[in-house]
């Protein structure tokens, strides 16, 4: 029993943070200039809009052993490219559905609009993604959907 | 084969103290294409840069990382010193150990190995980097201004100034605008025409300036450096080179019974007529609705009386199509309709009117000759009670959420005058709060209140009711917490203002994006506050946000600089990071050009060779790389993946999260 | 509905006569009574093979898209459920709608052969319609069946009317089936993830990747696959093809949301009978209750619900089992 606790206790989980360069990633510049902590497992790739992310690469990313994606752009109607993160906000809400139809736990994927100016916010939601995916345990499901071969 | 350079940067302690420099250059060597690693104290100093360029060409890289600070800091230094050294400037990627790692993390250990990720990443991405070539295209030496008013005047007035040919497309027959049917301004007091109608002269001068009265614009293409504009001249039947504006036309014309829209409906007009004196183009227009000619066929007094022969009632609408290097919108603004607003009694009551028609009823090019009488009867009212915030700041959904912002300063302006001129009048205000922000504004409102005796009360007004031919004006004093009734001669209501309503028309065509609001967006709030997000589009006046004449002229030269800035290059450099479609699986489903915000995706027939020498006509996507913003949006429409985005390929973003997941 | 058949056969054979199309689309004898296949007819004596039964549950509409780019006039049979297809193609202008001459035709809801087997009945040589029975001939003798028993998934639930016509054969009119295409949709959502997650890996370990699904959605019928472009960075590679084998009717979904008409053909025609269509009626369920019911291909032009938007759309944080705060 006091072997499984502290194994979870261990397990850190790996999240994929896709942020838009113009609102989220400025956000994250600006957590990291007040010093804001959060987990160094969270690693953020950079895209010039929120609706540049496929939903293919973040499938990619729980194939590839992610534990958690969230994507972050520029609040609606602040997006710098106007409308791109209205597109984003349909296309993640039907596949956020959809996954968690297959089976996949909705707590590992999120979508946040964090502004530039919201440093504190980024940092915070970083911790509160990462304790929520770190309760979950690993993802194997999407690496698992179909049987491997040999099993 | 790939020759790859990573050097990480000290940035002094920033990364040093939390991040283990020495041991990521170390550890990256070994990585795969990777030829050369070095770390140093601050690579983006002169030095640093120095560094970065001698083991370009010493190592004959093709590509390389900079591990340091956030990419929106330096990712241009190092692209410029990349450059110097004759690499792409594409070719180089940064992965930021500062605000994303060093800064974040304590434990030397843990933001080691992600910095090691870190740059891994950049690494995996920059193998797939292709070198861009910033492209370039042509500007047209010519600006639109859309809207003739005082914002659109200024912005004409200067971009002519700075020698650069502009055309004004207003959709009236004068150009001037509201500001010609204001009496007096504030803070100063000095009269409206007499500040305006110069400047409107001005530009009937200039000869860099086009006034394309009567006009509107009907279709724009083209992009930045480059649009097309159909503009529409309704037919005035009137011919504008002949008219000397002597208005014998209007002296004889037996129709004068129409709305004087210039005087806001307050007397009438003949159906040939000259908007106000000072008129730019001094032209005459015919009410085609109204002109008995038009009507029964008979008539055609005007004709017969004008020497000029100037009269053509078989003018048609007209159209020209000019070519613009940038486009100017100043579309203004209305008061708008006071319908919602029953409990004013605006419809049933004469003597309940709106600030605008206050303004032509003290002008002394007014109905009245500037001498303040009431709508209903002609008699100097002795009691007059003035309401703010009629259909502004209001979330009941009847009128505007948003503070129209003039009201409080010209309600000051009102009161403050018919005290000046009618000292026996009363004048009572009711507020929510008074809003005076600006310089000299406050004390022109306390002067209001100290100097002249206006009598503010902080409430509001829950009806206005006709009782024995006396106004009640029924409303709330919170500072004293009673019910009060005002019996009022006159009422004047601070109508909200909101965007002339053809500005949709004009940002549907311009591709520019409106709020729900109707107000024109900016490209940033603060730091881009008049670009419109369309580039090539800037914004002066109201139809950006209500703002008051100071600052519709500030805004107006601000754009008219934005635009000389852009017509004196010859060409402009455009993003090379813009979407670009694989013609070969393009299935031309218009998909893309459904999400694209910029309308820079259009779609062509081309022929494609299939086997045995045959040919294949099909539809494909075409971008316009200087209308292409690179939000990538249509990337992700694209059933077939043909569309993709350059610097921020899917096959690139694929590898960076392949490079984070690898356990 | 033989009386249909011989109405289409005689029509075929005057169009193409008269030289008012070049060929006309339809089905054709298949090796039994129970697999008519979909053909295309250029002449008259061609036509003698043509059939159409209650088997002809093929969506002709994607047989367009080569077909109607040959020289001449393409007429085409279309069932009401097939002319959304054919709209949502003219939508996407994968074919030309002046191009084409369009046939509608009755539809009594086709028949699942499977079904009919599982009650025993094999070698089937004929089907007459009767009312709310079908009788079925075989070759061991005659059978009596209650016809929604037996019919194909799709049109066990199906309520769609004829979008686009140059003429008509047939009675349009036919019984309402008014079962709720979303009933097992809601019934999964209703289970735990991990039942659904168990759910879903028992059904798609069953898959072969044969591509019959793909190679039969009107929707999927772009020029170059994407899994097959190598720019994408999803197509199989060799060494790392796990993650088109484990997601690829996930992808598969998503590209045709919004885009997806509900016909059924990926169902029907999985030759390891995974209920395929699930994985698109829940994309057009979330549709209907996130942004307001929409039907792919009952129009020709316009947006889709991926390539539009309003101010107030609901948030993908909130969006689970199948509701939306």
């Amino acid at each position: 029993m006091q072997e499984v606790t502290t194994e979870k206790k261990e397990f850190t989980p790996n999240i994929v943070a896709f942020c838009c360069n113009w609102c989220s990633y400025a956000g994250a510049d600006l957590a990291g200039s007040s010093r804001l902590n959060y987990p160094a497992n969270v690693k953020i790739i950079r895209v010039p809009c929120s609706c540049r992310v496929n939903p293919m690469f973040i499938l990619k990313a729980f194939q590839q052993g992610a534990d958690g994606v969230i994507l972050c752009g520029c609040h609606p109607g602040d997006c710098h490219y106007v409308t791109g993160n209205y597109y984003t906000r349909r296309r993640m809400a039907l596949l956020y559905s959809f996954l968690n139809y297959m089976g996949i736990e909705k707590e590992r994927t999120r979508l946040e609009w964090v502004s530039a100016a919201e440093g504190a916010r980024f940092s915070a939601v970083m911790n509160d993604f990462v304790k929520q995916v770190t309760e979950l345990g690993e993802n194997k499901r999407l690496t698992d959907l179909r049987v491997k071969e040999g099993e | 084969m790939q020759r790859i350079g990573v050097f990480i940067c000290w940035c002094g302690s920033n990364i040093a103290a939390t991040v283990d420099v020495e041991k990521v250059a170390e550890v990256i060597k070994s990585e795969p294409g990777v030829v050369y690693s070095a770390n140093y104290q601050y690579m983006c100093s002169e030095n640093g840069q120095q560094l970065i360029k001698q083991a370009i060409k010493e190592h004959n890289l093709t590509g390389i990382v900079v591990g340091a600070c956030s990419p929106r800091m330096h990712e241009a230094t190092f692209r410029k010193a990349a450059e110097a050294a004759g690499l792409n400037p594409y070719m180089v990627e940064i992965a930021n150990i500062r605000e994303h790692c060093s800064w974040i993390h304590k434990d030397m250990d843990e933001a080691t190995e992600k910095a090691i990720i870190l740059v891994r990443t950049a690494i995996a991405k920059v193998k797939l980097n292709a070198p861009l070539m910033a492209g370039e295209s042509p500007v047209v030496k010519r600006a639109l201004v859309i809207g003739g008013g005082i914002a659109g005047i200024q912005a004409a007035l200067d971009i002519a100034d700075a020698g650069f040919e502009v055309d004004i497309v207003e959709k009236n027959a004068t150009i001037g605008g509201r500001m010609a049917q204001i009496d007096k301004t504030f803070p100063t007091l000095d009269c409206s025409a007499c500040i305006l109608t110069p400047k409107m002269v001005d530009c009937a001068q200039n000869e860099k300036i086009d006034i394309l009265s009567y006009s509107e614009v009907e279709d724009v293409k083209g992009f930045v450096g480059n649009f097309n504009v159909t503009i529409r001249r309704k037919a005035r039947y009137v011919d504008e080179t002949k008219c000397t504006g002597c208005k014998l036309c209007m002296e004889k014309c037996p129709s004068k019974k129409g709305l004087n829209t210039f005087n806001m409906n307050l007397n009438t007009r003949p159906a040939i007529h000259i908007p106000f004196a000072q008129a730019i183009p001094n032209v005459a227009v015919i009410d085609a609705e109204q002109c008995i000619k038009f009507k029964t066929g008979k008539c055609g007094i005007c004709q017969k009386v004008c020497g000029a022969g100037a009269i053509d009632y078989e003018q048609k609408d007209t159209f020209i199509e000019r070519q613009y290097g940038a486009i100017v919108v100043a579309t203004g603004f209305k008061p708008i309709d006071l319908n919602n607003f029953n409990e004013y009694g605006y419809s049933e009551n004469k003597d309940v009117i709106t600030s605008l028609e206050l303004e032509r009823l003290m002008n002394a090019a007014g109905p009245t000759s500037g001498v303040l009488l009431r709508p209903s009867d002609g008699e100097h009212p002795k009691v007059v009670t003035f309401i703010q915030c009629v259909g502004s700041r209001d979330t009941s959904g009847c009128g505007k959420p948003y503070c129209s912002k003039i009201c409080c300063m010209y309600t000051a302006k009102h009161a403050m005058l018919i005290r000046e001129k009618y000292p026996d009048t009363e004048v009572h205000v009711f507020y929510i709060d008074v809003r005076t922000p600006g310089k000299n504004y406050d004390e022109f409102y306390r002067r209001a209140v100290e100097q002249y005796g206006v009598d503010y009360i902080k409430g509001m007004v829950g009806k206005v009711y006709n009782e024995n031919g006396k106004l009640m004006v029924q409303g709330s004093n919170l500072i004293d917490n009673e019910q009060i009734t005002i019996e009022s001669d006159l009422v004047v209501l601070a109508a909200a203002i909101e965007p002339e309503p053809s500005v949709r028309k004009v940002a549907t065509l311009l591709t520019a994006s409106i709020d729900t609001n109707n107000f024109l967006t900016e490209s940033h709030a603060k730091l881009r506050p008049v670009e419109s997000p369309t580039a090539g589009v800037y914004l002066a006046g109201v139809c950006q946000g209500p703002k008051d004449i100071p600052e519709t002229v500030s805004q107006a030269s601000a754009a008219a600089a934005k635009v000389i800035g852009l017509l004196v290059k010859d060409k402009l450099k455009t993003n090379p990071c813009v979407a670009t479609p694989n013609e070969s699986m393009c299935n031309g489903c218009s998909q893309c050009a459904n999400v694209c915000a910029y309308g820079a995706i259009t779609y062509v027939d081309k022929e494609f060779p299939l086997p045995g020498r045959k040919i294949e006509v099909r539809r494909v996507a075409s971008v316009n790389p200087a209308v292409c913003q690179g939000c990538g949006a249509c990337t992700v429409t694209c059933p077939s993946g043909a569309m993709d985005l350059k610097g921020f390929s899917s096959k690139q973003l694929m590898s960076e999260v392949e490079a984070i997941c690898k356990k | 509905m033989k009386d249909v058949a011989l109405k289409m056969v005689e029509r075929a054979k005057e169009l193409l006569a008269n030289g008012e199309v070049a060929r006309v689309i339809g089905w054709k004898k298949g090796e039994f009574y129970f697999d008519p296949q979909p053909a295309s007819f250029e002449t008259v004596e061609e036509l003698d093979s043509f059939v159409y039964n209650g088997f002809c549950g093929a969506n002709l509409s994607k047989y367009l898209i080569k077909m109607s780019k040959k020289e001449g006039k393409t007429a085409i049979f279309l069932k009401p459920c097939d002319s959304y297809s054919f709209n949502q193609l003219v939508k996407e202008y994968r074919i030309k709608r002046e191009n084409i001459y369009v046939i509608a035709i009755e539809c009594q809801g086709k028949l699942d052969i499977q079904k009919i087997k599982a009650k025993g009945i094999d070698a089937v040589t004929e089907v007459e319609e009767d009312g709310e029975n079908i009788k079925v001939s075989s070759l061991y003798g005659e059978y009596t069946v209650a016809k929604d028993e037996v019919l194909l998934g799709k049109c066990s639930v199906c309520n769609k009317t004829h979008q686009v016509k140059d003429e008509e054969i047939g009675d349009s009119e036919r019984p309402v089936r008014d079962g709720d295409r979303f009933a097992e949709v809601a019934a999964l959502e209703a289970m735990t993830e991990d039942e659904r997650f168990a759910f879903w890996r028992e059904q798609l370990s069953k898959c072969i990747r044969c591509n019959a699904c793909r190679n039969v959605c009107p929707a999927c019928s772009c020029l170059k696959c994407v899994f097959d472009n190598p720019a994408s960075g999803i197509a199989a590679k060799a060494n790392d093809d796990q993650f088109e084998e484990q997601l690829f009717h996930i992808i598969r979904a998503f590209h045709v949301a919004g885009r997806c008409t509900d016909c059924g053909e990926c169902s029907r025609v999985c030759p390891q009978n995974i209920p395929l269509h699930l994985l698109n009626r829940k994309f057009i369920k979330d549709i209907d209750g996130f942004y307001g019911e929409y039907q792919a291909g009952e129009e020709s032009e316009g947006k889709t619900p991926l390539t539009s938007y309003t101010e107030g759309d609901t948030e993908p944080n909130d969006v689970f089992n199948g509701e939306a705060k």
